[in-house]
């Protein structure tokens, strides 16, 4: 770039000097948008921020249809028809490890997005294999309850509760099984396309539909098992 | 602009990555420490808000009737941490969009899950027990 930039971009330059992590808090110098917000006439917004804004918009109606199958289980809590109760056939060392293996995946997903904002092609790769691994150990965890479950005789049939309770979680794991079919697409983008634009933009997707998930996992933790157990 | 005159090289000197990109277009990402440093907090927050709703609710440490209401506390504030951390929900210039749809979506959840509770709470007060049902229905 020359040494003298011109008039009209010297505003735009003062902005970004003065605020450079574009926290908008202004603290000195003018009260207007910020450039690459998507703001006023400061331009349209960068395409990740565009993209990220649509995807959690995705997210948030996932987490809408996930908020009726709360409802419906939470209606349905205690009409168990002479069936088993929650309390029967909740085992909270199983839930333990479910835990355990999705926080730790989703800190390790984070890991991988901070490697490919380092544009670290084997970190990446390293780390959502891992958060891949983790997920599948929180799938068969899932599977095998599910199993045991189904060997007593507890199956969705059973009484109102126990639908909700199997609509509930199995929507979840349903929604952990594709985004591992999700991160093994991911982890072969990266593997052949490398740090392309659009490639960061998945990962980006992926990021939050994991976190997200574990963020639904809560909400079930909570109230179908640990409540549930108490109960 | 005249602060070209009077600060010179505040202004008009080489333009650093960050700068030198068209409206559209991304600037390079910052390093990746504040990320990890993220990931780490997040994950600290995580495990202590996890790990005492666990005991909590197998132990008998506070008022029985109290531990739902505190496991909801804990989960949301739980939540909350995952929001801030990972899902990395600011209060930035770029993240007013986000914040306004996830206030939304909150709106939402709490009308289907609070309204759905709310109802079926009255209409199971309002109906017939189920034995009574039954002779009606002979």
């Amino acid at each position: 770039m020359s040494d003298i930039g011109l008039p009209a971009s010297v505003e735009a330059l003062r902005r970004v000097r003065e605020d450079p992590h574009r926290l908008g808090h202004h603290a000195h110098g003018a009260r207007e948008p910020v450039t690459g917000a998507g703001h006023g006439a400061t331009g349209p917004a960068q395409k990740r921020i565009i993209v990220g804004y649509g995807f959690w918009i995705f997210l948030l109606s996932d987490i809408v249809v996930f908020s009726c199958f709360f409802a419906a289980f939470a209606v349905q809590r205690g009409e168990t028809a002479g069936g088993p109760s929650m309390a029967e056939i909740v085992d909270v060392r199983r839930v333990v490890f479910e835990t355990a293996a999705l926080l730790l995946s989703s800190y390790t997903c984070m890991l991988s997005f901070a490697s490919t904002n380092a544009r670290s092609r084997l970190w990446t790769e390293v780390f959502l294999l891992v958060t891949g691994l983790l997920g599948l150990v929180f799938v068969l965890l899932e599977v095998q309850e599910f199993v045991e479950l189904a060997g007593r005789g507890i199956t969705p049939q059973r009484s109102g509760m126990l639908t909700a309770f199997f609509g509930l979680v199995g929507l979840h794991g349903l929604h952990v099984t594709a985004g591992g079919l999700w991160l093994a697409t991911m982890m072969a983008q990266v593997l052949i396309k490398g740090f392309r634009r659009e490639i960061v933009h998945r990962l980006i997707c992926f990021n939050l539909f994991w976190h997200a998930l574990d963020i639904v996992w809560i909400g079930i933790f909570t109230i179908v098992y640990l409540m549930g157990s108490i109960a | 602009m005249s602060n070209l005159e009077s600060d010179r090289d505040l202004y008009a000197g080489p333009l650093n990555d960050l700068e030198d990109h068209a409206p559209g277009d991304e600037p390079p990402e910052e390093e990746s420490g504040h990320w990890v440093r993220n990931a780490n907090l997040g994950l600290g927050f995580s495990i202590v808000l996890t790990a005492s709703a666990f005991l909590l609710a197998g132990s008998h440490v506070i008022y029985a009737p109290a531990i739902p209401v505190a496991l909801i506390v804990l989960a949301i504030a739980q939540m909350g941490v995952h929001l801030v951390f990972f899902l990395h929900v600011t209060t930035g210039p770029d993240n007013t969009n986000n914040v306004l749809a996830l206030a939304f979506g909150i709106l939402v959840v709490f009308l289907v899950v609070g309204g759905s509770i709310w109802i079926m709470a009255h209409l199971k007060q309002n109906m017939m027990p189920a034995a009574q049902l039954m002779q009606m229905q002979q």
